[in-house]
């Protein structure tokens, strides 16, 4: 920070402030002592994973607290304003007029049952003094900046008949609408699609360029804040672990955990020799009633290989790996395992067919049945799949929990006595019990960590090296294929728009839709949208 | 459907559609349970006078000699235009069951016209009071009147308005001739029972589907942009919780229709309930069949209303992308 002669005026200023969530024995500290200052016209990103206490500090900053929060030390001042000693009634006075907030999922934060203007100037109009016409003009002139489609009418539309990318703007004018001194926004863009991130992203900034506010930056993804922020704060488990301008962070991070934010961007498995196919899929189409979701996909898995199926969501890549698995029958085409085609339903195939395509899913806390302990989940596979019962099961489970890194004490425990990162794990080893040949992993890790990511995808690759086991990898993360797929699938609209190795996919020349979406991946560069930009006007004059 | 016009047109055919056909299958449910009924009519009827040819004649007076399907058919096609043949008693359905019919409906549409504002505000009292001591002090009494049969409320009711203040008569039969205020008068305590059964459940169901809409993200964004929380409560939870209430305030209306039978007794009420447990009593069949019919189209009707009502005030439907 330059200190220059007239520093602007401090908007917000956080001291020693410390917040508690109830548990279930108790009360836990989840915000330790966190200070922060943001003067008028400055950017500050508060990075760290989940659970490290941005939202609960940028919720603050509103003098909220989230049911089963309390502050127990510390203050936060906004102007001159000392907000927790307010009352709760002169607190709400400042929201939406002089703070503002932006949650993250702008599609269950707008009511479905009201039109967007509505929602959008209400603040304005009960307690920011404007006349409900001048509103909606400042309304659509806003619309207009951020270059919402149609502004004069936009505000007319419903929730629900706009896409994402443009509600989470039409959040953003809702939060300018009063201009006030104060936005919080708390990962406005993390529940898009990259190409349309990119979009918002853009739009956000312009806006506050011309709008002046202080701004609060929340986010988990550094690289997106090194697009929006001046300085960034790294949190992490409630304190901050370091605080400095962007580039410094970058470029000298002097904390290793800041370092581990990027965990997967440094993660790179070698390349493996073609072996034959394992799986072959041909022609496959696939619809849900009149809706296509799959038109004439061609691909093969080689054994020991993992192949990416990258692509937004919409694009076919999972309905594609529920297909695979039997989940639900193709309209036409045939998939192969070693060269004889497999019935379309899982309950036609027989019991080795199904032993040797297993899936993992996305998020492991609904994979697993919270009332049976591990050893239960383990077991089960191992029972039906190779008739083990008693003490050879029982060795199985611990093998197998080793094999996936994890105490076998945890044998005994249910899903919800573990982490997220460890429930994935639980899920992995189901998966292997059956001694499986390809395993469909959709979406993974995606609802991971980035440091917790990078340890079972690391794991991952291991394991295919001992079991020789494939992968059909489905995910929308371009780093992940990056650092460990054989091949790659580009889907975009239920087909497949590019396909080769990984050094052919992810190198020109390019396909224009790969070109998209491997630009729209936020680079961990400060100026990587400013490039961007440049490159995109250019390409258009 | 036809692909261009608005989708929502669509759905409320078919949920028509879907009501008639409940109509028609229930229709045929009653007729054959009503005509499985153990005894012979005529022999009951007849007394007596039943010797064979007597009963013979009076089957065939009453067509009870024809084949099923027949006598369905003919029953249906009379029902379709609200005439339900003649009662063994030799009057007209219609005229047995007319104005009887009418005096249950006033009754219903009495209490909902009070009950329903009651209940929906009183729900949303307690939706904004959760947990604090007007909350819980209306859940309560809502859970006693709910666990009491309505025959007890019935006669406390009784007991204190009437016996005890004589503020109330305790009898409420009331006929056509009296003017208005006296038979108001007369109907205030079966109203007041039903409305003790009825307004509980509709409460609880509004306070429950308000607090369901209250954990939704956009109520937190509600809060967040500063606004009080009465207004959250009426300007952003009620109109997403429409649709459950229409469904719980239709059965209760259903309730009212066709649920009133014990209350009616208590208080001597000329309603539809009274008059169906005596063609019961009598063996009175096209009675018993015409009241049966009346009971499930009102069931019917009234869901599919509060179906309509849930479709017309979500915006999804009603404003397609």
């Amino acid at each position: 920070m330059k200190s220059e002669p007239q520093s602007p005026p401090i908007v917000l200023s956080v001291t020693d402030l410390r917040i508690e969530a109830k548990a279930n024995d108790g009360w836990i500290e989840i915000v330790k002592g966190v200070n922060l200052t943001l003067r008028r016209g400055e950017v500050l990103g508060l990075v760290g994973e989940s659970g490290a206490g941005k939202s609960t500090i940028g919720l603050a900053a509103l003098g909220y607290f989230r049911p089963g929060c309390r502050r127990t030390r510390g203050s936060v001042r906004f102007g001159e304003t000392d907000v927790l000693g307010l009352t709760e009634a002169k607190r709400r006075t400042l929201r939406g007029t002089q703070v503002a907030y932006v949650a993250q999922s702008a599609a269950a934060s707008f009511n479905p049952a009201k039109r967007l203007m509505d929602q959008i100037v209400e603040a304005a109009v009960t307690r920011g003094g404007m006349q409900r016409a001048v509103a909606e003009q400042r309304a659509v002139a806003l619309f207009r900046s951020l270059q919402l489609p149609n502004p004069e009418i936009f505000g007319k539309r419903y929730p629900h008949q706009v896409s994402g990318g443009q509600l989470q703007r039409a959040m953003t004018a809702m939060a300018m609408i009063c201009q006030p001194d104060l936005i919080v926004f708390d990962e406005p863009t993390t529940a898009l699609d990259v190409t349309t991130q990119v979009e918002v992203l853009v739009s956000i900034r312009r806006a506050i360029k011309e709008h002046g506010a202080a701004v609060l930056y929340i986010s988990h993804d550094l690289a997106i804040v090194a697009q929006m922020a001046d300085r960034v704060m790294v949190l992490r488990y409630g304190e901050a672990v370091e605080e400095a301008p962007i580039r410094q962070i970058m470029e000298a991070p002097s904390h290793p955990y800041t370092k581990s934010l990027w965990a997967v961007r440094s993660l790179q498995t070698p390349a493996k020799p073609e072996l034959e196919p394992l799986l072959e899929v041909e022609g496959i189409s696939a619809a849900y009633g009149r809706f296509k979701a799959l038109e004439d996909i061609d691909f093969s898995i080689g054994k020991r290989q993992t192949l990416a199926v990258v692509g937004e969501s919409g694009s076919g890549k999972s309905t594609l790996g529920r297909l695979i698995a039997g989940l639900m029958p193709p309209v036409k085409g045939t998939v192969k395992l070693d060269g004889k085609s497999l019935p379309t339903l899982v309950r036609q195939r027989d019991k080795d067919m199904l032993r040797r395509i297993q899936i993992i899913y996305q998020s492991a806390d609904t994979a697993l049945n919270p009332r049976h302990t591990i050893r239960k989940i383990l077991g089960r596979p191992l029972t039906f799949f190779q008739s083990l019962r008693g003490a050879a099961r029982e060795q199985r489970v611990i093998e197998l929990l080793k094999m996936v890194e994890l105490d076998p004490g945890y044998a005994g425990r249910y899903p919800a006595q573990l982490s997220g990162g460890q429930r994935q794990r639980v899920a992995i080893a189901r998966a292997l019990a059956a001694n499986p040949d390809l395993i469909i992993c959709d979406e993974i890790t995606s609802a991971l960590d980035q440091l917790v990511q990078a340890g079972i995808l690391q794991m991952l690759a291991d394991l295919q090296q001992r079991l020789g086991v494939s992968y059909l990898f489905i995910t929308h993360d371009l780093e992940i294929v990056r650092a460990i797929a054989d091949r790659v699938i580009v889907m975009s609209q239920g087909r497949i728009v590019d396909q080769g190795s990984r050094a052919e996919v992810l190198s020109p020349p390019y396909p224009d839709y790969t070109k998209l979406l491997l630009d729209s991946v936020p680079e961990m560069a400060p100026d990587w949208l400013d490039r961007l930009l440049t490159k995109r006007s250019s390409a258009v004059n | 459907m036809v692909s261009n016009s608005h989708p929502i047109l669509g759905m409320i055919l078919q949920r028509l559609a879907l009501g008639l056909l409940s109509l028609l299958i229930v229709s045929i449910v009653i007729f054959t349970a009503v005509s499985m009924l153990p005894g012979d009519f005529a022999s009951a009827v007849l007394g007596r006078s039943a010797t064979p040819e007597t009963v013979a004649a009076f089957q065939q007076n009453l067509g009870l000699d024809q084949p099923w399907p027949r006598r369905y058919f003919q029953w249906l096609a009379g029902a379709l235009i609200g005439d339900f043949g003649n009662s063994f008693s030799n009057r007209p359905v219609s005229a047995v069951i007319g104005s009887r019919l009418f005096n249950t409906l006033k009754l219903a549409a009495l209490t909902a016209m009070i009950a329903v504002p009651i209940a929906v505000f009183l729900g949303t009292i307690c939706a904004r009071y959760r947990n604090k001591p007007i909350d819980r002090f209306l859940s309560a009494i809502t859970l006693a009147s709910i666990s009491l049969p309505e025959f007890f409320i019935a006669y406390v009711l009784m007991l204190f308005l009437a016996t005890k203040l004589h503020i109330f008569p305790t009898l409420s039969s009331i006929r056509g001739s009296m003017d208005m205020l006296e038979q108001l008068h007369r109907m205030a305590l079966p109203v007041l029972t039903l409305m003790f059964v009825t307004l509980a459940h509709m409460m609880r169901n509004t306070r429950a589907a308000l607090i369901g809409i209250m954990s939704h993200p956009y109520i937190e964004m509600a809060r967040l942009k500063g606004e009080p929380e009465m207004r959250i409560i009426l300007r952003h939870a009620l109109p997403n919780a429409i649709g459950p209430i229409a469904s719980v305030i239709a059965i209760n209306l259903a309730y009212l229709i066709a649920g009133v039978v014990v209350v009616e007794v208590v208080f001597v009420y000329p309603g539809i309930g009274q008059t169906m447990v005596d063609a019961v009593r009598n063996r009175d069949v096209p009675v018993v069949q015409a009241c049966a019919l009346i009971f499930a189209a009102n069931y019917i009707i009234l869901n599919l209303v509060a179906d309509l009502v849930s479709i017309v005030s979500n915006p999804r439907l009603l404003h397609p992308r």
